[in-house]
């Protein structure tokens, strides 16, 4: 089985497909509203034996109990969080596909922040090194200056790119 | 004995390779020109080697040669001809042949069009590229063999697995692999360019053509992948945010942050260092996403470590390209010339807002990808990372970056006036905020939706506008319009199309918030509505395939009694494997979609049945089409400038001759 995984996982599809597939309409609840809750949640939720797949669109067994078990949930009154707390409390970290925040997941949560504040922080640095460095150097010598003349005398500018769109 | 002749063959383009890596480099060191030019005849013998023995295991499957095991593993006599051939590349050991082809094509690519290189560099560059043919070469030979034999051979295959038997297997792994071995090329380049210690604007040039190639194959390769997922897999999703996908999307990131970067360079010989990196990057992602899939470590960690030679092999290749490409950038990348100044409101600086906004959505993908796989291997913990934290992450890095791409192409080189640039927005900011209110109205909900839906518009609307700006001017009669049209560099006309490709996309992504499902037990010939249309069953037959058979429903799609079309979902069941797959009945209905699938059928005659109204849903890939066009543009814009620089060497070989 692991076999056949490898193959479906080299070309992209990892979930299998079947022909029973997710939620089958003698799950669906009669109140609109309660099951449009139910999908919501269900989409966040893993399927535990699947290849990150989440429990509605799912087609294993395991998934199924799980979809009722939302939806009996939700019956019984209890909100989206409650719900979500009660299989988390059940099923641990794993079957959540929104990793909860603690201390394991810290750098996982602040990864997209600390990219930003260090990137931005990393361009602002070196903008201003080199702000500073020119204006150390703004000033040129009379060597420099003739050069730069001989320069200009040889037709060079810096605008000789081919197209300047 | 073709079996044979292919084996042989790919042993020799080890050889090949070996030599290929190690004589053309000794000579550029040795500045002996002899020696550095072995370099192109190598690459084109190494191409036409590894090209047998791909042709050698393609004559195995299409004649169904059971004494391979590659074959009986993968293949079937009844199979359809085409999944024969693309059957080949199916499996692990023909993956990773088709990976080299792609890999040795591209380095005989580079040795028959560089006639402007100067011989170290090409020297340098294919030794690279070459060092990387063989480490996978290697690794084929020795843990991955198609060519192994078995005796006694059996009379009939096992069959491809059936998701794989699909026009999408033909296309996508070729397209994708394109795009990876792409960047190959680019990061062979810039360990040249590392190497020599010598980097300007026309080594960018040199390597422009390269990125945006493996750019525009990756680009078409996703959302292949991503149309095949949605119409195979019988509920319409299209992006998972699963390992094997954000594997592929890496790459895709650091390689449209290299495709601005290097413009930076091209024109302002700025950024040099970063694009360097990048060029680094964009290959190691590649390297990356190869051992995640190849590997087996997705499945579990403890099931890698238990079998561990091809993960340990691969792991083995990655850490010794991309930590000694690294080691070379940290080593020579403080020697190499500091780039110039730019103000910070110039197309400089918004390229370089560009470049930190898609480095920080790539470092968050790479992030969400590893951290489940390094958590476990560290503390045992297991967690899941899927759709809601990446959706959740994501968007409010993504959006403001949509906000923000035509506002930079509005600005100039050198120094920019933002107000000016706005200015010239307006039309795009009154559609966007038009958009905002229309579509708040006559929807409300999701907020997310209409978010993106606006600024989607305002993307489209804005990436044009410049294009728009350029080509209407006082006298606006046809002629002169498409006079202006047939100036404007072709890469801005790719820029352009490009960005608004990319707000089509958005849309379609945008326009998913407001799709209609129904899960129900379906009744024959009584019409269930979804969406403005309604779906009607008016017969299930079961129907034999080639190597499969099928129960299917045709079902008649109406709107207000008018018969748009038939749409025939299927259950199929592939006898060999005894395995099912479902086949969706999609009728495309302007831009949007009806799907259908089929799941079991009940004794009162009812069928279960999934039918989803996706409207706008094609936009998603129309946009991917767009964006590989734009790219397309901007690749001919090359091809011109090749043409210049060729004429004035003909031009100068004319007056030597005189």
């Amino acid at each position: 089985m692991r076999r056949l995984y490898q193959l479906a996982l080299g070309v992209f599809l990892v979930v299998s497909a079947s022909a029973s597939f997710a939620v089958s309409p003698d799950e669906i609840l009669s109140d609109p509203k309660l099951e449009m809750r139910a999908r919501t949640i269900a989409a966040q939720l893993r399927c535990l034996v699947c290849q990150n797949q989440s429990i509605d669109d799912s087609d294993a067994s395991l998934a199924r109990d799980l979809r009722l078990l939302v939806r009996e949930k939700l019956n019984e009154g209890l909100s989206d969080a409650q719900v979500l707390d009660y299989i988390h409390a059940r099923y641990g970290d794993f079957v959540l596909l929104r990793p909860p925040f603690k201390l394991g997941t810290f750098l996982l949560w602040a990864s997209p922040a600390l990219a930003l504040i260090g990137g931005g922080g990393a361009v602002w640095w070196n903008l201003r090194r080199r702000r500073a460095a020119l204006s150390a150097g703004a000033t040129l010598t009379e060597e420099e200056r003739r050069q730069l003349s001989a320069l200009g005398a040889n037709g060079w500018s810096q605008d000789q790119s081919p197209s300047a769109d | 004995m073709i079996v044979e002749l292919g084996h042989f063959a790919l042993a020799l383009a080890l050889a090949v390779a070996f030599a290929q890596s190690i004589i053309p480099f000794t000579g550029a060191r040795l500045n002996d020109v002899a020696l550095m030019r072995v370099a192109r005849p190598s690459a084109i013998a190494q191409f036409l080697l590894v090209a047998f023995s791909y042709g050698a295991l393609t004559y195995a499957h299409i004649v169904s040669d059971f004494s391979l095991v590659n074959v009986i593993e993968n293949s079937h006599s009844m199979k359809p001809f085409i999944y024969k051939i693309s059957g080949v590349w199916g499996n692990h050991e023909g993956s990773m042949l088709l990976w080299v082809l792609v890999l040795s094509f591209c380095g005989a690519l580079v040795a028959l069009f560089s006639a402007t290189l100067s011989d170290k560099l090409r020297a340098d560059a294919l030794s690279v590229q070459s060092l990387i043919s063989a480490a996978f070469l290697l690794f084929i030979l020795l843990t991955s063999n198609p060519f192994a034999r078995i005796s006694p051979a059996p009379w009939e295959g096992r069959d491809l697995n059936p998701i794989l038997q699909d026009p999408g297997l033909a296309i996508h792994p070729p397209l994708l692999y394109l795009g990876y071995v792409g960047f190959s090329i680019v990061f062979s380049f810039a360990a040249a360019a590392l190497i020599s210690g010598r980097i300007d604007a026309a080594w960018a040039r040199v390597v422009r053509p390269w990125t945006l190639l493996a750019w525009i194959a990756l680009t078409l390769g996703i959302a292949m992948g991503s149309y095949w997922a949605y119409y195979t897999l019988g509920w319409g999703g299209f992006w998972f945010w699963d390992p094997v996908e954000n594997a592929s999307l890496m790459p895709w990131l650091a390689g449209t942050a290299l495709l601005h970067s290097a413009a930076v360079m091209e024109k302002r010989e700025a950024l040099k260092i970063w694009t360097l990196f990048l060029s680094i990057l964009a290959f190691s992602l590649s390297l990356l996403g190869t051992f995640l899939v190849r590997s087996g470590v997705l499945t579990s960690v403890h099931s890698f470590a238990s079998d561990p030679e091809r993960g340990v092999f691969i792991l083995a290749i990655l850490i010794f390209f991309i930590g000694g490409a690294l080691a070379l950038f940290a080593l020579r990348a403080g020697a190499l010339p500091v780039g110039g100044l730019f103000a910070p409101i110039s197309r400089e600086g918004a390229l370089v807002v560009n470049n930190l906004l898609l480095s920080v959505i790539c470092a968050t993908v790479v992030i969400g990808t590893l951290y489940p796989l390094a958590l476990e291997a560290l503390t045992g913990e297991k967690i899941s990372v899927g759709a809601p934290f990446f959706n959740g992450v994501l968007m409010p890095i993504a959006l403001p970056l949509a906000l923000l791409m035509p506002i930079g192409q509005m600005l100039p080189w050198k120094r920019g006036d933002l107000s000016a640039a706005l200015t010239r927005l307006r039309v795009a900011f009154l559609i966007g905020v038009i958009a905002l209110a229309v579509f708040f109205a006559s929807y409300g909900a999701p907020y997310l939706s209409v978010i993106t839906a606006s600024i989607a518009l305002y993307l489209i609307v804005g990436g044009l506008s410049d294009l728009f700006q350029r080509i209407t001017f006082r006298n606006n009669d046809l002629r002169a319009i498409l006079m202006r049209l047939s100036h404007v560099p072709l890469s801005a006309l790719g820029a352009s199309i490009a960005h608004a490709g990319v707000g089509v996309t958005l849309l379609g992504l945008a326009a998913t918030g407001w799709g209609v499902e129904s899960v129900i037990a379906m009744a024959p010939l009584k019409a269930y509505q979804v969406g403005p249309y309604q779906l009607m069953i008016e017969e299930i037959t079961p129907r034999q395939g080639p190597n499969y058979s099928e129960i299917y429903a045709q079902m008649s799609v109406q709107k207000q009694g008018v018969t748009l079309g038939r749409i025939e979902p299927a259950k199929r069941f592939y006898q060999t494997r005894k395995m099912a797959r479902s086949e969706a009945g999609i009728l495309t209905i302007g831009l949007g979609q009806i799907y259908a699938a089929i799941g079991e059928s009940h004794p009162d005659g009812t069928l279960d049945a999934r039918l989803y109204y996706k409207p706008l849903v094609t936009l998603i890939w129309i946009g991917a089409l767009i964006m590989a066009f734009g790219g397309a543009c901007s690749l001919a814009d090359r091809r011109v400038r090749i043409g210049v620089a060729r004429r004035s060497i003909a031009l100068k070989s004319g007056e030597a001759a005189t």
